[in-house]
């Protein structure tokens, strides 16, 4: 059985094509203002590259902030389902999950099922989240990509108290003005992240193993840090930002129509 | 052309209701044509020595509900802001500090008060807002200062707050130029404590399965507990509820369409967004049948003596829900579980409500722990949209119904 799953997040929208269990192709766009029009390109670009048509495909299931526009898919479920499923699916032992977005951030609690649990999501804000960190890699004139290794480089982490993006991003303006080394600075970015995430991990209670999802944990910077606060290694797999659209793939072989 | 089955589904007496309203605001807005005097209290205030008195009371809260209702929260709260007030404080105040200041709101605002009555068994907001109401408006303000009852009520807390009550009655007599007529005040008791019971009654039919109403539907006819308790007006109308929910039960008529799953409701309602959220829940069959926020008008009947309410009044009065020990609110929210059969808790943390959010997470914990039941919270506030995210509140419902 031939199944796609389409994950429309804030920032990128991710698809994933799978047969029987098996990843057959993957693509990742930025989402951009139209969220429909990303999901059929998406779409299209995925299938026609494997050499197939869209009759090929049985079962479609849509999942992030923008799965309702994507109207060709046969079901939409949240990405919290997905990201467990897509976890799961990585590494079967998993029991907690820990997303980070664009847009949010969760923390997702696994049964020894798979079965979600519990989950807690940030409340709508954009700290402790991958816009937090695009706003101030924007404000170090740093490309968001460099900013795990250069934080590798810090000899300590600059301490940034606001909880608040808005207020964050001038504080680390005045770390620049005070000649703090961005280094520094963006190691003291990655752990108010972790500060953020850890204490929702605290709040749900986590059970090893944990795996982090979502493009940010492409971040070793923030993995890092969060491995500290929490006190417990994670688990990172290369397809990390993939998980949500792997999981709607494989819902999708799972709960045929 | 409107579905049928929608028609049969709603509750009739929702016309009533409103008619009773629109007297009930009409009667407070000529108050000073026909010579009455309005008392502005807060939702748990000792209401009952001012009917008796033939006071009409009136309820800055119920008028946040209807602000919040009707979209006009956002525009008091940034009036506020201007005005200097912080964004963290509780909107309801927020709105009615600002609503005084301008020439509108719904019904064209509440009608000016002659005095405040401020009792600080919900929170210790309502005192500081109202200190600000009874200097903008140069009237006499009483406040009932009860203590919070954490674990027990002490004779201590018990005395301090029975002289408090006498001297209501006496600030009362001074206020209105009249004495209590006793007999009168022990009607009213009565009526009060009737009024609670039939309120109760009407909110147990949801133990059937299907629920006749929701919670959502109790936000609504909650109104009249509030405004009107103490009166016939109240009872009256309660018995006509509790009537046509016995007859949706004996006609199998749900509140939901099919009642798959039924969850308990804690905090106050999103009044922006009652209804956007029970087509929410109803989409994936759930019925939020009971809340913690509707009983908070009837959890403490039992301390009361209808013979005798003057004077237990001090005890009913000290011990409502948010006024006690995070411990016995989970103890209430235990009972509740059990006593409607659900099957999850939907948790409001709301902004504005610290007394009421504060404890949640302890609240949750103990659930889980006691029933192993799982807990959805949503970030909002009751009347100030900005803090009220729509993608994320619908993704967060998504997800927690997939889950159980
Ligand atoms: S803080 Fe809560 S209890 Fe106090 S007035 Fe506001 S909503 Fe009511």
């Amino acid at each position: 059985m031939i199944t796609v799953g389409i994950d429309i997040g804030s920032i990128t929208a991710k698809a994933a094509v799978m047969q029987d269990g098996k990843i057959l192709a993957v693509r990742i766009l930025r989402t951009g203002y139209h969220a429909r029009n990303t999901g059929d390109l998406l779409f299209e670009g995925i299938v026609s590259g494997l050499g197939m048509n869209p009759s090929h495909i049985q079962r479609i299931v849509a999942t992030g902030y923008g799965r309702k526009s994507i109207t060709f898919a046969d079901q939409a479920v949240t990405e919290i389902t997905c990201h467990a499923a897509g976890a799961r699916y990585m590494n079967p032992e998993i029991r907690s999950v820990i997303d980070i977005g664009g847009q949010d951030s969760k923390v997702i609690l696994l049964d020894d099922t798979g079965r979600v649990k519990d989950f807690v999501m940030n409340d709508k804000c954009a700290a402790g989240t991958g816009r937090f960190l695009e706003v101030m890699a924007r404000a170090l004139e740093v490309d968001i990509s460099e900013f795990g290794s250069l934080a590798f480089a810090a000899d300590h982490s600059a301490s940034i108290s606001s909880l608040c993006t808005v207020f964050a991003e001038s504080e680390v303006i005045s770390l620049i003005a005070k000649g703090e080394s961005r280094e520094n600075i963006i190691a003291g970015i990655h752990d108010s992240v972790a500060a953020r995430v850890s204490a929702m991990a605290g709040r749900i209670g986590w059970i090893p193993p944990i795996m982090m999802t979502g493009g940010v944990a492409h971040n070793c910077g923030v993995v890092r840090s969060l491995e500290k606060k929490i006190g417990h290694s994670l688990k990172v797999t290369p397809n990390a930002q993939l998980t949500g659209a792997i999981g709607a793939a494989m819902i999708a072989m799972f709960t045929r129509g | 052309m409107a579905d049928p089955d929608q028609e049969r589904r709603k509750i009739k007496s929702v016309r009533k209701m409103k008619e009773i309203m629109t007297h009930y605001y009409i009667a407070a807005k000529t108050a000073g044509e026909t010579g009455k005097k309005i008392a502005w209290i807060t939702s748990g205030g000792p209401v009952e020595p001012l009917i008796a008195l033939d006071v009409i009371p009136v309820y800055p809260e119920n008028y946040g509900a209807m602000i919040g209702a009707s979209h006009m929260g956002v525009d008091l709260c940034e009036k506020a802001e201007a005005m200097g007030y912080s964004r963290d404080l509780c909107s309801y105040a927020r709105a009615d500090i600002a609503c005084s200041t301008v020439d509108g709101g719904p019904i064209g605002g509440l009608p000016r008060p002659d005095m405040l009555i401020c009792c600080n068994n919900i929170c210790g907001t309502v005192l500081k807002w109202y200190e600000v109401q009874a200097r903008f408006y140069q009237v006499p303000l009483f406040i009932l200062d009860t203590p919070v009852c954490h674990t027990g009520f002490s004779t201590e807390v018990h005395n301090y707050v029975k002289r408090q009550v006498e001297e209501y009655i006496l600030f009362l007599g001074q206020v209105c130029g009249k004495r209590l007529d006793l007999e009168k005040m022990a009607e009213v008791g009565r009526l009060s404590i009737e009024g609670q019971r039939l309120w109760q009654l009407v909110l147990d039919t949801t133990v059937h399965k299907p629920a006749p109403m929701s919670a959502f539907d109790a936000f609504f006819h909650l109104a009249l507990i509030v405004t009107l308790r103490g009166t016939q007006t109240a009872i009256g109308y309660y018995q006509e509820l509790l009537e046509e929910m016995h007859t949706r039960i004996r006609e199998g008529i749900g509140a939901v369409p099919q009642e798959k799953y039924r969850l308990l409701w804690d905090n106050l309602p999103v009044w922006y967004r009652t209804r956007w959220l029970s087509e929410k829940f109803a989409a994936h069959g759930a019925c939020l049948v009971a809340d913690t926020y509707t009983s908070a008008w009837c959890g403490s009947m039992k301390y009361i003596d209808p013979a005798y309410f003057i004077n237990t009044m001090a005890e009913g009065y000290s011990r409502i829900y948010l006024n006690i020990g995070v411990d016995q609110m989970a103890e209430q929210v235990i009972a509740m579980i059990d006593k409607y059969d659900v099957q999850g808790m939907v948790m409001h943390s709301n902004r504005s409500c610290k007394p009421y959010s504060f404890g949640q997470y302890d609240i949750r914990r103990i659930i889980q722990e006691r029933r192993g039941l799982p807990t959805l919270v949503l970030e909002a506030d009751m009347v100030d949209e900005r803090s009220f995210s729509e993608a994320q509140i619908e993704t967060r419902i998504d997800a927690f119904m997939e889950m159980i």
